[in-house]
């Protein structure tokens, strides 16, 4: 009985929207910005925050990288072409015996993997490819995440013999043998052969993310890795890099440790930890500490102010929509005032004029609500096409936009069904 | 009572057993009291007594500011005297609530208005229905006595169509269907040919003649003389009195009704 009576007023609500489309639909239209905007912006958040967190996790949340870094103020000397520098090598950077004390004294550590980086166009008959030629340990593929396709990654035998092998990533396979199988080639890197051994893909592009925004040339899909011992014999310590005219020549052991903790509670603690010993053997800035950890944690944070944001912004522009609406539906109300005069002497409570009143105020603004919905829900999908940014919809997003939409609605339409209902009968009556 | 004409069907909004002779409305000594500022007032009714029979057909004429108007707002139910008694069908409805007015208007009083007021976003029928909708009623069940009701009134075919899709005679005669529908005790009409040309206007007094033939008890308020003598009592109402009341005999049809 009770639903049967809110079913006709919803339907006469319904009518009486219908009775001026266009204004009616002009109205809806704030709600539907509104409910839109919370979907997509929320989704697109999500996204980003999805993709900067998994890049993060891939990383390692047990791990925490150290990297060597050329400090500013060599930097700037070098810049600055002072000739004094022609012939001499910049030392700096991480050492062997960083690595060594890591390993060393600082608890919960699980194992410090050093790597070498070394910018190098690597051969195979006529083709050259620039490449990263990293020499590492075995124990790299402990640390980060890797999938080995085919043959093997580094072992403890290659370290041992300073063996000339190498392991090759998917994409310079396909550059270097478009046509050839490489198991069966070496490929040649400065003045020697590399026999390779393996092929694997790096799962996680992790660092390729942390060091975007710094130009860093090329990308890191083409990397090669070769055994740390014989990179060292093979390149030497001085790492000599011509360019244009001259050349320079840096000393650098080490150019990222990788310290992998035995637990992320290990992190924390480690994290200071580390810093110190740094510092005692360091007297100069050339390190640099990612905590992906904290990364992480930092990402969160973003996360949540970004939806703050976000979420103040949609809640502004409901705002606004909730207001037209009001305003709509007070022009409404003195429109329709010999209405409710009339239903008002054919017996119709103030009750009655108000649910009535109400019911046309949410029906527009649920009304908007689902085509908001509809539309935002959208919007991500297409947004993700266009950009290849990841979006996510969430489900408690499109129903906060659905939810605020409704209240919109109750609260807005308020006030108007109130002054409706309380016109007095005679006066609405002789209402021109 | 007289012989009823016949008349259509006998439809539910007619067989009530009209109790012909009883009074029905019973005013005393009924103030209307609007303040216009701090000071100033307007003294619309002065004290007016007044008793309606069942069955009777009553006439209201007067200037404009005669307290003809007002009168008719207090006999609605729409407003409340400042002094004096007002009972409607034995019950005492001068000082009710809004919500308890509002009650009385949907089951007790049908009205009929100058500008026809039909409601522009619903059809014939869902106009006819509104009286209902209020009283908490299940429209289905009423709608078979909602289409014999746009019959009566000369508008069966018509079930569907929108008000602005009809003349004016025949919005009217929607809102003489719609004045039936709750079975009211009387039927409050006012100015009905107003907005009417002379020859619809006779078309709608000779639907109210007939509903009153049938019993209905009918108090209609107009200046126009022609339109008044068809009523069996006329009252004049002057400065907020009523000024002379004329028993018309020559009226057509119906009995006398007894005059209190």
């Amino acid at each position: 009985m009770l639903s049967y009576q809110i079913l006709s007023t919803v339907r006469l609500g319904i009518k009486s929207l219908l009775l001026h489309k266009l204004r009616s639909g002009l109205t809806m239209l704030g709600i539907i910005f509104g409910v839109c905007s919370v979907i997509a912006m929320l989704a697109i958040g999500e996204g980003a925050s999805y993709e900067a967190q998994e890049a993060i996790k891939k990383l390692g949340s047990n791990n925490i990288l150290i990297r060597s870094l050329k400090p500013p103020e060599a930097a700037r000397q070098q810049a600055g072409g002072g000739a004094g520098f022609r012939g001499m090598s910049l030392k700096y950077g991480l050492t062997y015996d960083d690595a060594a004390r890591l390993q060393a004294t600082i608890p919960g550590v699980k194992r410090v993997v050093p790597m070498r980086i070394i910018r190098e166009n690597v051969r195979f008959g006529r083709s050259e490819v620039p490449c990263q030629v990293i020499g590492t340990l075995p124990v790299y593929t402990e640390v980060t995440q890797v999938e080995i396709l085919r043959g093997r990654f580094l072992t403890d035998v290659d370290e041992l013999y300073k063996n000339n092998v190498c392991v090759i990533t998917a994409g310079l396979a396909q550059r270097l043998f478009p046509a050839e199988d490489p198991m069966q080639h070496s490929v040649k890197i400065d003045a020697f052969y590399y026999r390779v051994v393996g092929i694997i893909r790096e799962t996680g592009k992790a660092e390729q993310r942390t060091q975007a925004g710094r130009m860093e040339g090329q990308p890191l899909d083409n990397n090669v890795y070769i055994p740390l011992s014989t990179s060292r014999t093979r390149f030497g310590e001085i790492l000599i890099r011509r360019m244009a005219g001259s050349f320079e020549a840096e000393e650098v052991q080490l150019h990222q440790v990788t310290v992998q903790m035995r637990d992320t509670a290990a992190v924390e603690t480690a994290d200071p930890q580390i810093r110190t010993l740094l510092k005692r053997f360091h007297d100069q800035n050339d390190y640099e500490l990612i905590v992906p950890l904290e990364l992480l944690r930092q990402a969160e944070a973003t996360k949540r102010r970004f939806n703050i944001v976000l979420g103040s912004i949609a809640a502004i522009s409901l705002l606004v929509g909730g207001i037209g609406i009001m305003n709509i539906m007070l022009a409404n109300v003195t429109e329709r005032t010999r209405e409710i005069g009339v239903r008002r002497a054919l017996g119709a409570k103030r009750r009655d004029i108000t649910l009535q009143f109400l019911v046309e105020t949410v029906v527009l603004s649920v009304g908007g609500g689902l085509i908001g919905v509809a539309v935002g829900m959208l919007t991500p999908v297409v947004v993700s096409m266009a950009t290849e940014m990841k979006t996510i919809v969430t489900l408690w997003s499109v129903l906060i936009a659905f939810g605020i939409s409704g209240a919109v609605g109750i609260i807005f339409g308020l006030y108007p069904a109130r002054a409706a209902a309380l016109l007095d009968p005679i006066e609405a009556l002789r209402h021109e | 009572m007289s012989p009823p004409v016949a008349v259509a069907p006998a439809t539910p909004a007619l067989d009530r057993p009209a109790a012909t002779g009883q009074p029905i409305i019973v005013l005393q000594a009924i103030h209307k009291i609007y303040a216009l500022g701090e000071e100033a007032q307007v003294h619309a009714l002065r004290g007016v007594d007044l008793t309606i029979t069942a069955g009777s057909y009553l006439a209201i004429m007067g200037p404009s500011g005669s307290g003809k108007s007002t009168l008719l707002n207090l006999l609605g139910c729409l407003d409340r005297p400042t002094a004096g008694r007002y009972y409607l069908g034995g019950e005492d409805v001068s000082q009710m609530s809004d919500d308890a007015l509002s009650e009385v208007r949907g089951r007790k009083i049908g009205f009929i208005f100058q500008s026809y007021n039909l409601i522009p976003q619903l059809s014939v029928l869902e106009n006819i229905q509104v009286p209902l909708l209020y009283q908490g009623l299940d429209l289905r069940a009423y709608e078979v006595r909602c289409i014999e009701l746009a019959r009566l009134v000369g508008l069966g075919d018509r079930l569907h169509h929108r008000p602005n899709q009809l003349s004016g005679g025949q919005q009217q005669r929607v809102a003489i269907a719609r004045s039936l529908v709750n079975d009211p005790l009387m039927i409050l009409a006012d100015e009905p040919t107003g907005n009417l040309d002379s020859r619809t206007g006779a078309e709608v007094l000779d639907l109210i003649d007939r509903l009153n033939r049938d019993g209905k008890t009918i108090i209609l308020v107009t200046h126009d003389d022609r339109v008044a003598a068809r009523a069996h009592r006329i009252i004049h109402m002057r400065d907020g009195l009523i000024d002379r009341e004329v028993i018309n005999r020559a009226a057509p049809a119906a009995a006398s009704p007894a005059h209190a």
